[in-house]
Parts: C-alpha cells; sequence; structure tokens
C-alpha cells in the first residue's frame, strides 16, 4: 500500500465488507435482541464504509464516488482484508471475528482521530465510538459462549482456531500511511488477551499467517460475495435508486 | 440513526394519519392527567367499573380487572401483530445484500431492525397481560397462532421493497392509527411509536418507487410489475369483508377496534390512488373509480379466497416463513443456553465471593 488514497480504501473496504457479512444474519440470529445488535453494527460499519469510500473517491479524483467503489470494482481490486471476507459461520466464529476485527478498529480509529488529515480525524473520532460498543458486545458474547457450556465453549475455540490465523494480517507494517498498522499491535493485544483468559480460551500459536487482502489476492469467498452485492447494480448500468 | 436524510414532509403519503398519531398521543397524556376516579372502591363491582372506563373512553391498565375473554383477545391480537413484525423482516431481509446503493442498503437494514424492535415492544406489551414471550414465540412456531397473510408473499425484485413500504407499510398504519386510541393502555402507547416509525417507512418505501418510476425503462416496468403483484394481497390485509369477520362486533363495543374491516380498505384504497398517480402508476384495477355520491373510490375487492387459502397455510411462502424461524430459532439454541450458564456461574460466583467477605468480615 502506499497514499492516503489506498489506506482509506483498504479501511473502507474492510468496514463494507464486515457490514456485508453482519448483514447476512438479519432475521437468523439466536435472539431477537441479537437480530437488533447484529443489524446495528452491521450499520455501524456500513455507516464508516460510506464515509471512508466517500472520501477515498475524493483523494482518487477520478469521478469515482461511493456506489462507484463498492459496486463496480471486481474482487481484484478491493483492498479489506481476509478476516472480514470469511463467511459467518456460527455465531461463535461471528463474535470471534467480530472481537478481532473491532480490537484492531478501536486503536485504528482512536489513532486516526488524531492524524494530522482532517477527513481521516473526523471519521475516526465518528467511528471509535461505535467500534467502542462493538468491542463490548462482542467481547462480552465471547466471554458467555467461552465460559458457558461445553458445547459453546467447544465452538468458541474452534472459531478462536479457525480465525486467529487472519489476525496477523491486520498489522503488516506500513510506515508511509497515515497510521502504520504495526503501531496497533500492542493496543489490541492488551484488549484481546484478558477477554480470551476471561472466556477460558487458549490462544492458538502463531504458525500459518494468510495475507494478500491489501493487494487483492483475496480468498475465495470474496468473489461470491461481490457477485451477490453488485448483482442489481450492474444488471443497470447508470440507473439511479 | 442511518436512512434519516431525506427531504423532510413534502409529498409525504399518509401525512394526515400522522397527525391523527399526534392526536391520539395527546388524549393519552390528557386522559392519564386527568386523574381517574382511581380503583373500584372495596366490595365495587369490577365488571361495572371496566364498563365504565370503557364508556369514558379511558385506558385499562395491566393491573385493572377486565374480562377473561377482553384479555384472551388482546393476547391473540397483540401477540400476532408482534409476529407478523417477526416474519415480516424476511422479506425484506431478503434484499439486504443486494441493495443496489449503500445509502438503500443502510436504510433497509435500519427498517428490519426497527421491525425486531416494534416485535419486542408488542410482545412486551402483551406479556403484561400475564402470558411470557417465550410461550408465544412457541405457538408461533408450533403454528397455534398466525402472522399477517401479506408476509408469506416472495420479493423478486428490488421494486418489491418499495412496494412493501408504501403499500404493506401503508395499510399497517391505516390499521394501526385507530390502535393508537385502543382501550387497552400497553397497546394504544406501543402503537403510537410504532406508528411514527412505520410512517417513516412508507415514505421510504414511497421513494423507492418514485425513483424507479422515474427512472429507466427497466426500472419503470419494475415498479409497475411490483404495484401489480402487491395491490390485492395489501388490500386483503384489511383481513375479511365485514359481513365475514368474525371477532369484529365484540372488539368494537370493547373499544379495541374502532373501525370496520371494510372501512379500513376504503380508507387505505382512498389513500393510495392519488399517491399512485404522483408515482406514474398505474392501480391493477380496471374498475377502479371516482364514485361521486359515496365521495369515495369504487373499486374491486381482492379474491377472499385466496386470503383464506394464505391464511390457512398456503400461500407462495408460508412453509418457507415458518421453516426460516424455526431454523434460526433451533440453531440459535446452543448460543442460548450458553447465555444462561454463564450468567448462572456467574450469580454463583459473585454469591461466593460475597459469603467470602462475610466469613472474612
Amino acid at each position: 500500500m502506499n497514499g492516503p488514497f489506498d489506506f482509506t480504501l483498504a479501511l473502507g473496504d474492510d468496514a463494507l465488507v464486515a457490514a456485508q457479512r453482519l448483514g447476512e444474519w438479519a432475521t437468523r440470529a439466536p435472539e431477537m435482541e441479537e437480530d437488533i445488535a447484529l443489524a446495528n453494527i452491521a450499520l455501524d460499519q456500513l455507516g464508516a464504509a460510506r464515509l471512508l469510500l466517500s472520501y477515498a473517491g475524493e483523494l482518487e479524483g477520478a469521478g469515482r464516488d461511493e456506489d462507484a467503489l463498492a459496486y463496480l470494482r471486481d474482487d481484484r481490486e478491493f483492498r479489506n482484508c481476509l478476516l472480514v471476507e470469511l463467511p459467518n459461520g456460527d455465531f461463535a466464529v461471528t463474535m470471534v471475528k467480530l472481537l478481532l476485527l473491532s480490537a484492531y478498529q478501536v486503536p485504528l480509529y482512536t489513532a486516526l482521530a488524531g492524524c494530522p488529515d482532517e477527513r481521516l480525524a473526523a471519521i475516526g473520532a465518528k467511528a471509535r465510538k461505535e467500534s467502542a460498543y462493538h468491542l463490548d458486545h462482542s467481547a462480552l458474547w465471547v466471554k458467555r459462549l467461552g465460559d458457558g457450556t461445553d458445547e459453546s465453549h467447544r465452538r468458541a475455540q474452534a472459531a478462536l482456531d479457525q480465525l486467529w490465523p487472519y489476525h496477523h494480517e491486520l498489522f503488516a507494517a506500513d510506515p508511509a500511511a497515515p497510521v502504520d498498522p504495526a503501531t496497533l499491535r500492542a493496543g489490541f493485544d492488551a484488549v484481546v488477551q484478558p477477554v480470551l483468559a476471561e472466556a477460558t480460551l487458549t490462544r492458538p500459536e502463531t504458525g500459518w499467517t494468510p495475507g494478500g487482502g491489501r493487494d487483492g489476492v483475496h480468498t475465495e469467498h470474496l468473489s461470491f460475495l461481490l457477485a451477490e452485492m453488485q448483482v442489481l447494480h450492474r444488471a443497470h448500468p447508470g440507473a439511479r435508486w | 440513526m442511518y436512512g434519516n436524510d431525506f427531504a423532510p414532509e413534502q409529498d409525504a403519503p399518509g401525512g394526515g394519519l400522522l397527525g391523527q398519531v399526534e392526536a391520539a398521543e395527546a388524549a393519552l397524556r390528557e386522559a392519564a392527567a386527568r386523574a381517574r376516579e382511581g380503583s373500584p372502591t372495596p366490595g365495587a363491582d369490577p365488571a361495572a367499573y371496566f364498563a365504565d372506563v370503557i364508556d369514558a373512553d379511558q385506558k385499562i391498565e395491566p393491573r385493572d380487572w377486565m374480562p377473561d375473554a377482553y384479555r384472551r383477545t388482546l393476547v391473540r391480537q397483540i401477540a400476532q401483530h408482534a409476529h407478523s413484525e417477526i416474519i415480516g423482516m424476511q422479506p425484506e431481509g431478503n434484499w439486504i445484500s443486494r441493495a443496489p446503493s449503500l445509502k438503500r442498503k443502510a436504510i433497509l437494514l435500519a427498517k428490519v431492525q426497527d421491525e425486531a424492535g416494534h416485535g419486542l415492544y408488542l410482545y412486551a406489551a402483551a406479556e403484561t397481560l400475564g402470558v411470557s414471550r417465550d410461550e408465544l414465540v412457541e405457538l408461533l412456531l408450533d403454528g397455534r397462532q398466525k402472522y399477517s397473510s401479506i408476509f408469506n408473499y416472495p420479493t423478486l425484485t428490488w421494486a418489491d421493497v418499495g412496494a412493501i413500504g408504501w403499500l404493506v407499510d401503508g395499510a399497517a398504519i391505516v390499521n394501526q392509527v385507530p390502535l393508537c386510541r385502543c382501550s387497552y393502555g400497553p397497546y394504544a402507547r406501543a402503537m403510537i411509536r410504532v406508528c411514527k416509525e412505520e410512517s417513516f417507512h412508507q415514505r421510504q418505501g414511497y421513494e423507492i418507487l418514485h425513483t424507479l418510476a422515474h427512472g429507466t425503462p427497466a426500472q419503470q416496468a419494475m415498479a409497475q410489475d411490483a404495484l401489480d403483484r402487491w395491490w390485492y394481497p395489501s388490500l386483503a390485509m384489511f383481513g375479511p369483508p365485514d359481513g365475514d369477520s368474525t371477532h369484529s362486533a365484540q372488539s368494537m363495543a370493547w373499544k379495541i377496534k374502532r373501525f370496520s374491516n371494510d372501512e379500513l380498505r376504503q380508507r387505505f384504497v382512498d389513500m393510495c390512488v392519488q399517491q399512485a398517480e404522483v408515482l406514474g402508476l398505474r392501480i391493477p384495477d380496471p374498475d377502479l373509480r371516482w364514485n361521486d355520491e359515496r365521495q369515495a373510490y369504487d373499486f374491486t375487492q381482492p379474491d377472499y379466497d385466496e386470503l383464506m387459502r394464505v391464511i390457512s397455510g398456503e400461500g407462495p411462502c408460508n412453509r418457507q416463513r415458518m421453516e426460516h424461524r424455526r431454523r434460526a430459532h433451533a440453531d440459535g439454541a446452543w448460543v442460548r443456553e450458553a447465555a444462561t450458564a454463564y450468567a448462572a456461574k456467574r450469580a454463583g460466583r459473585t454469591r461466593a465471593a460475597d459469603q467470602r467477605e462475610k466469613v472474612a468480615a
């Protein structure tokens, strides 16, 4: 990555793809309160995505707005991390994924709020508060699942084992970016470790560290997600909605 | 909340209805301020007291005496209303992942979230009558309680999301505005809140159709097709014609219902005709025309045999909607059990810590 455009686009894509996955839960959550909470978090992520993509479009200066960037790029042009595009799986997979994502987004947006770029600073200041709620919500559920029943513990540990390798990509160094992701690692660890301990979950050893999302080299899941997300928009070129 | 980014009022459909909601809310506040004679004097006839409250257009509250049949009718009606909100999330939820712009996606997500919230208010209102939400959800999942027939129709195109907002939410509001004045306090208060949000959704749906109807030829055709498919199912939402409606007379006497099915249906048709003209869409009824004598539109009645088939489980999506709801409930069982087990462990630990403190002290 280089430059504020790539950086802004990558953060916008993280939020957009996360929102798309969370939106898939609507009407499927384990209880009605959770349907509301997941829709709420999806809306926050989508709101952040819209601000970031709109600004990325302005930085690029090629006339692309939020919808052109969301609906008219292919998967090789998306810059989101792999973590957010992985399928929802069961509720434990979704909550562990949200814990990892929000434990990264809270220090990220906090740092962004203090960066010299005024637009990014304003977006960071707004999104930071929302991410703090996402972190509280996912941390509470990871504790409930980890320290709940044998079945929920087993599922939560399996989710953590499955997703842990993907979090390394979030902290790949990028000294030229407005916020170097490598500097966020300590903040992430300080939040995640106590949650895992309270949840009686074992942190996996570092082994395989998949990556490539920031270069547009994704898992096989993303192009299906985009096919669904973009189908109607692409079927009516130039239409207003 | 997202989705609030609309120009205010202007050609807001159903604007007059919102005025009625405001009036009902003001009346509710006045009734609360106008201290009731208090509860019935000891030894007085509770049935006479109940009748007085109804006559005086005051509100029955959860701890008041009420006839068993009044309680049962309300439980059934409020629960079915709640179930409708929950099942009603599905046809629209079907388009969240494919919404054609990020703004529309945000608005739709917020709407589906509001519906879950309406379901919660309504279950809470039903619980004031002494039945638990879990019991009511069981009744829904077992197929022993119904939800609105309209949600058994499929959303086949994006325009259907607009048609649901305009027509289905529109019909719901026409139905629910009088319930803002119904005799049972918790239900009336829930309806005031629901109607305000529904009228907002209706305007959003209308805006979706307006944009499509003024868009490309393919979009216009999509909008007309949606109206063609949703018009009669929406008219059928008001229930069977007055002659066949089983619960009407008693509900009217108790001031739970305030207008008959046919009166509300007429009000809805009269409201829609002008709006369809502004949209530039054609209501699919060749016999629709103004009747000067009645000062209302004549229109073709919906097919009530079809309504009965849909209510009895043979609509296009009945099985799918129930299967979806049952699966979500079953798939979430281990999560709810985990939450219960975790809460019990926490409570146990707190008790143990309290005891240690006592021993130490």
